[in-house]
């Protein structure tokens, strides 16, 4: 027991000494993530930055310069993640922080960035906060946000001859901000629609039957839904045996994503409309050979988060290479309006907000061979779905 | 000193006691025996607060007690022992008296002044008065039975009790250790003018320290008076194993 | 009227998978009297375990049934393995170490089951017989929930005529009254409690593998279930089969509608019965008064002594390498140990009514929430200065403290930690589904320290200070009249009634210091973060402070504070360099449980008074 009291106590005072680490050599790029808490979705998207980080560094680095990812599991809590973000900057010295998966995670650490003037790439959460109540100019965001995919959703849905609408979404910030940003959109593009109901489930503990039930009791024509992973596949079997969906339209996202779709296998819901990554079937040269190179070194397929984890480590390394220096100011000044060819498509990232064009699939379910698949889908690019500069100003005018 | 009137309590339709009326002189030792469910504990209960009667007046010291909880009752001058020797296992003989003369004088609120340090003096007279001086640093609750119920005797008696109310005191202990700390709570009351009532199955105890015994059966009190009035009561024979032989003859009871 | 009915199947179906989770754990506290946390994991591994026989037995009726059957058993032998090798060690323990031990297990389990099966959720496929629906009133109501709906009364009564028609049931009924009894009897009581574990493991395994043609195996199952499983048994009464039976269909019945009518507060609703049914019946719908078992047991029962002249300069020389410590510590190791800090004042709270008071608070994060939360909007909405701030984070606590601990000092034992949990679960839902005041779960942020205490000094120093004197004031106050008289509540309240205390009011008073002082510790670490986040009252952060007093030792006063140090070691260094911290933190919780029961102070000073030990 000694030893394992001492070794503690070694821990402690390994933990409280710091690295005199140098500067010269590689460029250390820091990487959170919640490889815990949310493995089957971080994963996929480390297998993707890992290889992109292989190409970059067999390709020769960036301005010569090797890139060496210190990479850590952001405990999937604000305070936790907090606390690692100031590690990789503090102590391990990173010129740049990117990653994270939840919003309220993203959120914390975008808020931290700003605090200790240090880069933050925020590569998956949705939230709008992150470049727009929150936004600070030392914070970018790739992936679309939830008013990005409400809108390109609201398009769809828009075109559907229905007008009552029910919405259910898990009660925490992401459904509410989608459930926001949809009805928004929806309501602007087509003023009549009526919103006859909500549900709002707590995350991960949908009590399908009853809910399913309520929304029934609404007598939608059509229905919204952002309830996702575990409590979508209990959504979809609810709603399925319950007749819920029976004539319904249902308009729903993230749920064309592999890492929730592919769960559902032969009952994925056939005919929602989805955003979504039909990485089967996409065919530009260039997401060809990513697909190729992805299969060939995990001896599995893409999920989105491989996909954007491995476009992020692209784009951060063109940036790296635009400002040609590790320079905080300089790499901020050069992601401003970086425009770089990625794997989904030209990509942009807007100076005004620092939202990237990142863009995405929009398609309907249908089950092929026993697996759901995304059909009838069309890439849609973000930079057609902002809102206009001004409220953009108006939204980012207190910050930072 | 002590006063009872009419006292009476029931469970769920059985007549624990009834019409129990007594008195107890100031510094005057008595014992309060009977049977196996003869109604000693919910009496007692009731004179100590932890039982409200259901009809019946206990007058302590001149006050009103009747229906008031232990803490209220202990503040009318009244000490208690307990069957199973209550003491504060984690702390030493010593802070055990403390402890009892810190909550007599309600300065158990203190969040500084160390607890160990107040009524130093005090404790260890107490604690010589029992004869546990000695031992005043070891933790009770490494202490032998006997001196537990030594330890106990000095905490009944630090708040300068003018009553001790004793629930069988020589319970669990060894025969010859009974009589010893009986003599010694007999003395220390008569040197201060303390009434003791005590209960009691022990009849050896109870012939050699009372001066007065009640006699309870079925809940009612069916003898009183001196130890050898009471042992020679026929009622108290019938109860007592429906013998005619004297009380105490033997070690009757338990 | 078909809506309201529909409604109540809903609720009567739900309310079997809740009863078969929430019996089997009802089962094992009632006679082993161990709060099994890892009672959500054997769960979660009867629906993983489940998947993998149907999808290797043949489709069909008999294939899943016959699957559902299997994992149940094989769950049911893990949880007697886990008696065996586990648990059977720590019976002698206080009962909060084998509620450690299991929570042990539970992260062991969480990582194992990431092995074996995966991140991704696994959906199993139904037979096609319990894919349909049937008409009732015009409603489609699943086949599979009316075959649910069986269940519940099924096992319940198979249950009862287990408990009361079998010489083995009869034994374990007169187990959960009387422990030593049966011993006494000459049964052996380990194997009794082997089999219990087999029989509430089974049920949980069962309760987990039911769930599959509903849900998908996913990793979050665990402890997502247990908060209800021990919310089910505790309204219920603990022990009692048909009481957690009833409690489940109350529950289930009211989420059912309370969804239809109020769909945001289907969170809080659950502990809010349980808080209403605790307040009005403490020992839950159909329970016993159960014989007061206490916190520490005989470990407790050490003489605590204050400090000599030597631990005092031991004492004076730590704060001051503490206070000096910026001089050399970079950045990060400063945040580290401010974070340390604050945290062992929380802890140091936590102690101070678990140790002398002998209050379990299971939810002990609630009191640590609200001030933070109560620093962050005062900074936030009113503007006001970081010292006034923190100064209404032990009055915001500490009144919630007033109002939860009056109730509180009326329970005992594990309803009074669970009447804890539910304020902390119901403060919790609050600070998340109340955005317009909270922020939601992304919190509330920008809770910078004001400008004169930003530099790496001057704000350690600040923090330093609070900390040191919460804790210092712990530490007068247990060695003080009032800790003595907190502890003559617990060691024998009927001494301390019978010297004129009130054993109630201390302890409530206790209470409402505690939580004062967490109270603080929360406003500080709103500070140290920059931000107050809904996690700050989660139920993961009460159990962190319980993992702190225990690792350290309930029964030693210095025990939180090198609790604190070695949580904090484990945890967060751990997960820096492996991302199976889990399980290196569950075995290494569950060695030092079996290594040394009275935690790492307590440990070493048996070892420094008997070198043999």
């Amino acid at each position: 027991m000694k030893i394992i009291t001492a070794a503690l106590a070694g821990a402690t005072v390994a933990a409280l000494t710091v690295p005199a680490s140098a500067q010269q050599g590689p460029i250390r790029i820091g990487e959170m993530n919640s490889y815990t808490a949310a493995a089957a979705f971080t994963v996929p998207y480390r297998n993707g930055w890992q290889m992109a980080i292989e190409e970059i560094n067999a390709a020769g680095g960036v301005m010569g310069r090797k890139i060496e990812v210190v990479s850590r599991d952001d405990t999937a809590t604000p305070e936790g993640a907090v606390r690692v973000a100031g590690e990789l900057a503090e102590s391990e010295k990173v010129s740049l922080i990117t990653g994270t998966f939840l919003s309220n995670v993203g959120v914390a650490v975008t808020d931290y960035a700003a605090r200790a003037k240090v880069l933050f790439i925020a590569a998956e959460p949705l939230t709008n906060a992150i470049v727009w109540e929150k936004g600070s100019r030392y914070v970018f965001r790739l992936r679309p946000s939830s008013f990005m995919q409400s809108a390109m959703l609201a398009d769809e849905a828009a075109k559907l001859p229905v007008k009552r609408w029910a919405t259910i979404a898990p009660n925490f910030e992401y459904g509410t901000a989608f459930v926001a940003d949809f009805k928004k959109a929806l309501t602007a593009r087509k003023p009549d629609v009526e919103w006859v109901g909500e549900q709002w489930p707590a995350n991960q503990k949908l009590e399908a039957g009853p809910t399913v039930e309520a929304l029934i009791q609404m007598k939608p024509e059509a229905i919204f839904n952002a309830e996702y992973a575990a409590d979508l596949a209990k959504f979809v079997r609810e709603g399925t045996t319950r007749n819920l969906f029976k004539g319904k339209p249902v308009v729903s996202v993230l749920s064309g994503e592999p890492e929730y779709l592919d769960p559902l296998k032969d009952e994925a819901p056939e005919g929602w409309i989805v955003t979504g990554y039909p990485w089967q079937s996409v065919d530009t040269p260039v997401h060809k050979a990513f697909l190729a190179a992805y299969q060939g070194k995990y001896k599995d397929y893409p999920r989105l988060g491989s996909l954007v984890g491995y476009v992020t480590m692209k784009i951060i390394a063109a940036g790296i290479a635009k400002a040609g220096s590790t320079d905080t100011d300089k790499m901020i000044a050069a992601f401003e309006g970086l425009s770089i060819d990625t794997t989904m498509g030209p990509i942009q990232i807007r100076a005004i907000d620092h939202q990237s064009t990142m863009g995405a699939w929009v398609g309907k379910l249908a089950v092929k061979d026993g697996k759901g698949v995304m059909v009838d889908w069309k890439y849609l690019d973000g930079k057609d779905y902002q809102p206009s500069d001004d409220e953009v100003r108006k939204m980012r005018a207190s910050n930072r | 000193m002590l006063e009872v009137e009419g006292l009476a309590k029931s469970f769920g339709g059985v007549r624990a006691v009834q019409g129990v009326t007594f008195s107890v002189a100031a510094g005057e030792i008595v014992a309060l025996i009977g049977p196996n469910g003869a109604g000693k504990s919910t009496c007692f209960n009731m004179l100590n607060g932890q039982l409200r009667p259901d009809s019946g007046r206990i007058v302590i010291s001149g006050r009103n007690s009747t229906g008031l909880p232990p803490r209220k009752v202990a503040r009318l001058a009244v000490g208690r022992t307990f069957q199973v020797a209550q003491t504060y296992g984690s702390m030493t003989v010593r802070e055990n008296v403390q402890m009892a003369l810190i909550a007599h004088r309600r300065e158990f609120f203190g969040l500084w002044r160390r607890a160990s340090d107040l009524h130093v003096e005090e404790a260890m007279a107490l604690l010589d008065r029992v004869g546990m001086a000695e031992q005043a640093d070891r933790s009770c609750g490494v202490l032998a039975y006997g001196d537990a119920k030594r330890v106990e005797l000095a905490v009944a008696l630090a708040g300068g009790p003018k009553l001790l109310l004793m629930d069988e005191p020589t319970a669990g202990m060894a025969p010859a250790e009974r009589t010893a700390l009986m003599a010694l709570a007999a003395s220390l009351a008569r040197a201060q003018g303390i009434a003791i009532l005590f209960t009691e199955h022990d009849m050896d105890v109870v012939f050699t320290h009372a001066e007065r015994v009640l006699v309870l059966d079925r809940g009612r009190i069916i003898a009183q008076g001196t130890p050898e009035t009471v042992r020679a009561d026929p009622a108290v024979r019938a109860v007592y194993l429906g013998s005619t032989a004297p009380v105490g003859a033997s070690h009757a009871g338990s | 009227m078909d809506f309201i009915v529909v409604q109540f199947l809903n609720g009567v179906a739900s309310a079997s998978s809740l009863f078969l989770v929430a019996s089997g754990l009802t089962v094992i506290f009632g006679v082993t009297r161990v709060v099994n946390f890892a009672h959500g994991s054997f769960y979660m591994l009867g629906a993983y375990m489940a998947y993998t026989l149907t999808s290797q037995l043949p489709r069909g009726s008999l294939g899943f049934w016959g699957g559902v059957i299997g994992a149940a058993l094989v769950i049911g032998l893990v949880g007697a393995l886990l008696e065996f090798v586990l648990l059977r060690r720590l019976y002698r323990a206080p009962e909060l170490f084998q509620l450690l031990a299991t929570f042990g297990v539970v992260l062991v389990v969480q990582d194992l089951t990431l092995w074996t099966w995966g991140p991704e959720d696994l959906l199993a496929s139904r037979p096609l017989s319990l894919r349909g629906a049937v008409d009732v009133m015009g409603r489609s109501v699943p086949v599979y929930d009316l075959v649910l709906i069986a269940v519940g009364p099924v096992v319940l009564a198979a249950l009862h005529l287990l408990f009361h028609k079998t010489r083995w049931g009869t034994l374990v009924r007169a187990a959960t009254q009387d422990r030593e009894m049966v011993e006494a009897l000459g049964v052996e009581q380990s194997r009794l409690f082997t089999a219990v574990f087999f029989l509430g493991s089974l049920l949980a395994g069962l309760g987990g593998a039911l769930q599959l043609p509903r849900e998908a195996a996913s990793l979050n199952m665990d402890l997502a279930q247990i908060t209800e499983a021990f919310v089910v048994v505790v309204v219920g009464g603990m022990g009692s089969i048909l009481g957690a039976y009833l409690a489940a269909l109350l529950i289930a019945i009211l989420q059912a509608f309370g969804i239809a009518i109020f769909p945001k507060i289907t969170l809080v609703l659950m502990f809010l019965v349980m808080a209403v049914v605790l307040a009005v019946r403490p020992y839950g719908l159909l329970g016993r008064p159960q014989a007061v078992a206490r916190v520490g047991g005989s470990s407790l029962a050490v003489a605590l002594r204050p400090a000599g002249s030597w631990s005092k300069t031991a004492a004076a020389v730590v704060v001051a390498v503490l206070a000096l410590s910026p001089l050399v510590l970079g950045d990060y190791s400063m945040t580290v140990l401010t974070e340390v800090t604050i945290l062992a004042l929380f802890a140091a709270s936590l102690h101070f009514l678990m140790g002398p008071g002998g209050v379990v608070s299971f939810g002990h994060a609630a009191y640590f929430g609200v001030g933070s939360y109560a620093v962050a909007m005062a900074i936030k909405y009113s503007g006001l200065p970081m010292l006034v701030a923190v100064v209404g984070s032990p009055v915001a606590a500490g009144m919630l403290g007033v109002a939860v601990g009056w109730f509180c000092v009326r329970l005992s034992g594990v309803y009074l930690a669970m009447l804890t949990l539910a304020v902390a679960q119901i403060v919790w839902s609050t600070a998340i589904q109340w955005d317009g005041l909270t922020g939601g779960d992304n919190g509330l942020l920008g809770i910078w320290p004001d400008d004169w205490a930003r530099g790496r000094w001057v704000f350690y120093l600040v923090i330093l200070t609070i900390s040191a004197g919460g804790i210092l004031l712990l530490r007068r106050a247990i060695f003080a009249p009032f800790g003595y008289a907190l502890r003559a509540a617990r060691d024998a309240p009927l001494r301390a009634e019978a010297s004129g205390i009130n054993p109630g009011i201390v302890q409530w008073a206790a209470f409402v210091l505690s939580s004062a002082l967490a109270g603080v510790a929360g406003g500080l670490f709103a500070l140290a973060k920059g931000g107050v986040f809904p996690t700050y009252v989660a139920i993961g952060r009460s159990i962190d402070a319980l993992l702190m007093v225990l690792l350290g030792g309930v029964a030693t006063v210095t025990g939180p504070l090198v609790g604190t140090a070695v949580f904090v070691a484990l945890q967060d260094e751990l997960s820096r360099f492996t991302n199976v911290w889990r399980f290196i933190l569950g075995c290494v919780i569950i060695l030092m449980v079996l290594a040394f029961p009275e935690g790492v102070v307590g440990f070493a000073a048996r070892w420094r008074r008997d070198p043999d030990a």
